[in-house]
């Protein structure tokens, strides 16, 4: 009988840290030197002024100060202020910003994630005039915002963001406002004047904005419904900046808790309005508006954290590697001096399992903004076409869209691409239900679950790891990954729209046709896990088709809106999925266009090695948890069967095998394989009942036990990751202080 | 107001923060894993650049070119960064050049380069470079491109040069003791192996470096490629310079008795 091989070739161990060029490749920016300048700009801000105030303690203090003040000129005068903008209005470059956004939050946040925030809060304060605002709100603000140029003397208008209220409003459910909009005066022919009386929470930019954004709901019959107005600093009335928020993290970004009760002209609706039977009607609702920004916003925070957990490799392994150097007895040239805490296997394997989670996080996060710079295009040209076609009004463009999205699924079922042609309307239907799954998911499980990994990455560095003078700063980015988890929608928010989006049979066709992907591309790859994630999704499938058609004990149905308990679990496995294929696909790009860059050329194939065994101990983790999830979810709400007279009717008992030995040997121990036996007395085992049937189950517990083989292999790759951990090179120090 | 013609010459060292660990390979001595490392323009010629960069637009109408002997795709990458702080044009050579080429090998590549730049005005050519190198240390190289292009006015450990509105220039040498040694030169050609300058590295504007990569890419397209062979150059042994490290992390202590205690180390050796 012949057997296949399983004997491992002898790989090339990393030698060198990734640098900047195999991040190029892996990220998707390798032809963008725009891209690719913009990361050295922030970086140099991350890694200087940044780090310095917080190596001094700048984080020590609620308050906004000088000092902190003072990184605003930095990012100004880095271009990461202007990044946000097209050159019309003072910016850097043209086309959407998604990426270019991302990876500036990823530098800052590599140091600190409350520069991060304050690098980009401001854009956020922007986004709703930048999404949907008129073209006179965007010649305006827009322009203003630009940081100055060589010789203007002034000061970039700064924008924040207001939709958080105090308790019990606006929190978790954004469609609860105490803000209002009332007509405070509307004269025949002119144009109406509002007020506005809105309290903010949490509002990040506060302490300098010099426009804000808030979300109001009307309280007046002649305003139709809730709208996004643009408050101005100096508009009549109160602007009251508000006391700073005592928040425990994220201290380089300025939160504050306003106050507003000011006048202003309907004009600064956002998006426009028109007046219809003497009506106001605001062309945009606040939910319109703020579902327009989050779903782009909140694929920069996922990278935040997933930035802290790559920017912990370093530090954790020069930690470990010089834990014992200095003591009396360490002898330099012994394994103990040399690789310190590195000499155990756990210490490795633990980081091991930080840097993947790492590099899945990122390869997610940025795969989504790259998303969205190919679909925010688009979606203009589908707003044209759809104009073309004259579809007016939300509810017609959403009954035209559902019967694109339909088609779309039909072709992806039958094979083909799901845009023959380039058919905006297709493609685009294609790409943003895709969009609308992999936003919430990296923002959902870059920071959740990086919050998680951070916590490891800080337990490598011992009781170092949880002081301000840690290396890296990795107690504060813990913590600050808390916050990321949380704002621009905390977790559940994720998980509520992630029920909704993985469920739509245009994204499920394309899942489809990911895990047709996946296993073949395992074909040419087997090493990166990629067979076993195949595997893990079909299970995934299987399951959301199973809970869709099944009823709990109780006869209730499994998958609905109401049962939480049932699809949130489900999202999350999802995620871990998401994350695992597209570390996958990024670690495949690079071994298609690394080999074109010379510079790669003596690097590569030890870090394409390093980075397949990473893929492939994520792809295990993803494996373990989605399994997990999908069986407690299968079988979970299935009611354990109990010793009943039916239960040990269908029993062997003891007699009976006694009575049968002599005409079947052995049956006596296989009955006690197969089935529960009663003892010789008539009683069941001691246990709780009979075991649960899976009789009905076939599909899944093939699927499972094909699963739990996939995971063979895995554990050597975390092996020889962890032998790399041991003996790549890394600098003599960390670029930035401590 | 004078015009120059400012070229600066540099190569590439890897980051000072690696570990640098002499190897000897197939192709001769070199440092482990240095084509894997993250790199930088040599310190020494990036002081150059930007004091070119400061000189040329204090005197409107100059131009500064950037010439670099290094591998193409390493000195992309390093333009990312370096072509955010100062505006040059860059002149791309495409060879291996580092810290164990031979200098006379590598001026001679660097030369051709140089005479290869068209609009250069001999007459207004100051040629910049660093008069180290972060790399080795030799500082051979500049001074033996000067003499190639036939630049007999040669200044080393720089720190200052002022341009006079008669187009001289007072330069600023460094000698022993902290002093300087002042020159005048009536007027360019004349090579300038800068020191530490006197300005501070420039902040990144994006601006300015969009603005050079725009050149920059189509200039490393063409990098014309250079074999360096070693000319002949033989190294007998190769090995760190020995350092002594005596780390005490201290936070509160004032000033002076931080300098009092540097002042007693320094009596000690």
């Amino acid at each position: 009988m012949s057997q296949p091989s399983t004997a491992t070739p002898s790989l090339p161990l990393l030698q060198t840290l990734p640098g900047d060029e195999i991040r190029q490749i892996l990220w998707g920016f390798q032809d963008r030197f725009e891209l690719q300048m913009l990361v050295q700009s922030a970086r140099s801000v991350a890694r200087g002024p940044v780090a310095r105030l917080v190596a001094q303690g700048g984080r020590a203090s609620h308050d906004w100060n000088k000092d902190k003040d003072a990184l605003l000129k930095a990012f100004d005068e880095s271009g990461v202020t202007a990044a946000f903008l097209d050159p019309a209005h003072g910016g850097l470059f043209e086309g959407p910003k998604h990426l270019a956004l991302g990876l500036i939050a990823f530098e800052l946040a590599s140091v600190d994630g409350g520069a991060a925030t304050a690098s980009q809060a401001g854009n956020l304060g922007l986004a709703p005039i930048h999404e949907v605002g008129t073209p006179q709100q965007v010649e305006r603000y827009m322009s203003l915002a630009s940081p100055p140029k060589p010789g203007e003397a002034r000061r970039p208008l700064r924008a924040a963001f207001a939709l958080t209220e105090p308790l019990p409003f606006v929190g978790v459910e954004t469609g609860l406002l105490c803000g209002k909009v009332r007509v405070a005066e509307w004269k025949e022919g002119g144009e109406p004047l509002l007020e506005i009386d809105k309290r903010g929470r949490f509002i990040t930019n506060m302490d300098y904005a010099g426009i804000v954004t808030a979300a109001v709901d009307t309280d007046d019959r002649r305003v139709k419904s809730s709208c996004m107005v643009i408050l101005e600093e100096g508009d009549p009335g109160l602007f009251d900046r508000g006391a700073a928020t005592r928040k425990l993290v994220h201290q380089l970004s300025s939160t504050r808790d306003p106050n507003f009760r000011l006048k202003i002209p309907a004009s600064r609706i956002v998006g426009g309005y028109t007046v219809k039977d003497g009506v106001i009607v605001p062309n945009y609702s606040h939910a319109e508006v703020i579902e327009a920004v989050f779903k782009r916003t909140r694929v920069t925070v996922g990278l935040m954290t997933s930035a802290k957990l790559l920017s912990a490799v370093e530090p954790v392994i020069r930690y470990q590697r010089q834990r014992f150097r200095g003591g009396a007895t360490v002898q330099p040239g012994t394994p103990r001096h040399d690789l310190g805490i590195q000499m155990k296997e756990d210490a490795l394997h633990r980081l091991v399992d930080v840097w993947a989670m790492g590099e899945a996080g990122a390869s997610l996060g940025f795969a989504t903004a790259r998303l969205y710079d190919e679909l925010d295009p688009l979606e203009k040209e589908k707003n044209r076409e759809l104009a073309r076609r004259g579809v007016q009004g939300a509810r017609a463009r959403m009954k035209e869209m559902a019967g694109v999205e339909a088609r779309a699924a039909e072709l992806v079922r039958a094979g083909k691409s799901a845009a023959p042609g380039g058919d905006p309307l297709l493609r685009f239907a294609a790409l943003d239900s895709v969009a609308n799954v992999v936003c919430p998911a990296t923002k959902l499980w870059n920071t959740g679950q990086g919050a998680n990994a951070m916590r490891e990455a800080v337990s490598l560095m011992g009781g170092y790891g949880i002081t301000e003078d840690c290396p890296g700063f990795l107690g504060h980015k813990w913590m600050d990954a808390q916050l990321e988890a949380t704002y621009e929608g905390p977790e559940a928010v994720q998980r509520r729209q992630l029920s909704l989006t993985m469920a739509q049979p245009l994204f499920l066709e394309q899942f489809r046709q990911w895990i047709r992907d996946l296993k073949s591309l395992a074909a040419r790859r087997p090493e990166t896990g990629a067979c076993g994630l195949g595997t893990a999704m079909q299970l995934w499938l299987w399951t959301l088709g199973h809970l869709q058609d099944s009823t709990d004990a109780d006869g209730t149905r499994l998958f609905g809106p109401n049962r939480q308990g049932v699809t949130f679990p489900l999202a999350d496995a999802l995620c871990w999925l998401l994350a695992s294929r597209q570390q996958i696909l990024d670690l495949a790009d690079l071994e298609a266009r690394g080999a074109a860059n010379p510079a790669l050329a003596e690097t590569l194939p030890s870090t394409l090695a390093f980075l397949t065994d990473l893929a492939q101990v994520q792809a295990a983790r993803a494996c373990g948890e989605a399994g997990r999830l999908c069986a407690e979810l299968v079988l979970g709400y299935q009611r354990h069967p109990v010793w009943d007279a039916e239960a040990c009717q269908a029993c062997f008992s003891q007699a009976e095998l006694d009575g049968l030995e002599p005409y079947a040997p052995g049956l006596d121990s296989v009955a006690y394989g197969y089935s529960d036996v009663l003892d010789r007395d008539g009683k069941p085992p001691s246990k709780r009942g009979p075991c649960p049937s899976t009789a009905g189950l076939p599909a899944f517990l093939r699927l499972r036990s094909r699963l739990d083989a996939c995971l063979t292999g895995c554990r050597l790759a975390k092996d020889r990751a962890a032998r790399a951990l041991a003996r790549v090179m890394i600098p003599e120090a960390l670029d930035y202080p401590q | 107001m004078p015009v120059f013609h400012v070229v600066v010459c540099g190569g590439l060292v890897p980051d000072p923060l690696q570990t640098l660990e002499p190897v000897q390979g197939p192709a001769g001595w070199g440092l482990k894993n240095e084509s894997m490392l993250p790199a930088i323009l040599d310190p020494w010629a990036a002081s150059a650049l930007f004091e070119a960069d400061s000189l040329a637009r204090a005197n409107p109408g100059s131009r500064v070119w950037l010439v670099s002997a290094a591998p193409k795709a390493k000195l992309q990458q390093v333009l990312m960064a370096l072509a955010q702080k100062a505006a040059f044009e860059l002149v791309a050579v495409d060879a291996q050049a580092g810290g164990f080429s031979d200098a006379a090998e590598c001026a001679s590549a660097l030369a051709a380069a140089v005479n290869s730049i068209a609009g250069l005005d001999r007459s207004r050519l100051l040629l910049f470079g660093g008069w180290e190198s972060a790399s080795r240390g030799a500082g051979a190289t500049l001074a033996i491109l000067g003499e190639m292009l036939g630049i007999s006015e040669q200044f080393q450990g720089v720190d200052q040069a002022s341009p006079k509105p008669d187009g001289s220039l007072e330069i600023l040498e460094r000698v022993e003791g902290g002093r300087h040694q002042v020159s005048l030169l009536s007027a360019p050609p004349a090579l300038l192996g800068w020191a530490t300058g006197s300005l501070p590295e420039p902040p990144n504007n994006p601006q300015v470096g969009m603005l050079n990569m725009r050149s920059a890419m189509p200039a490393l397209q063409k990098a014309a490629p250079s074999r360096l062979t070693g000319g002949g150059l033989a190294l007998s042994s190769v090995e760190l310079p020995s350092q002594r490290r005596d780390t005490r992390v201290v936070k509160d202590m004032p000033e002076d008795q931080v300098a009092r205690e540097i002042v007693e180390w320094i009596a000690e050796k």
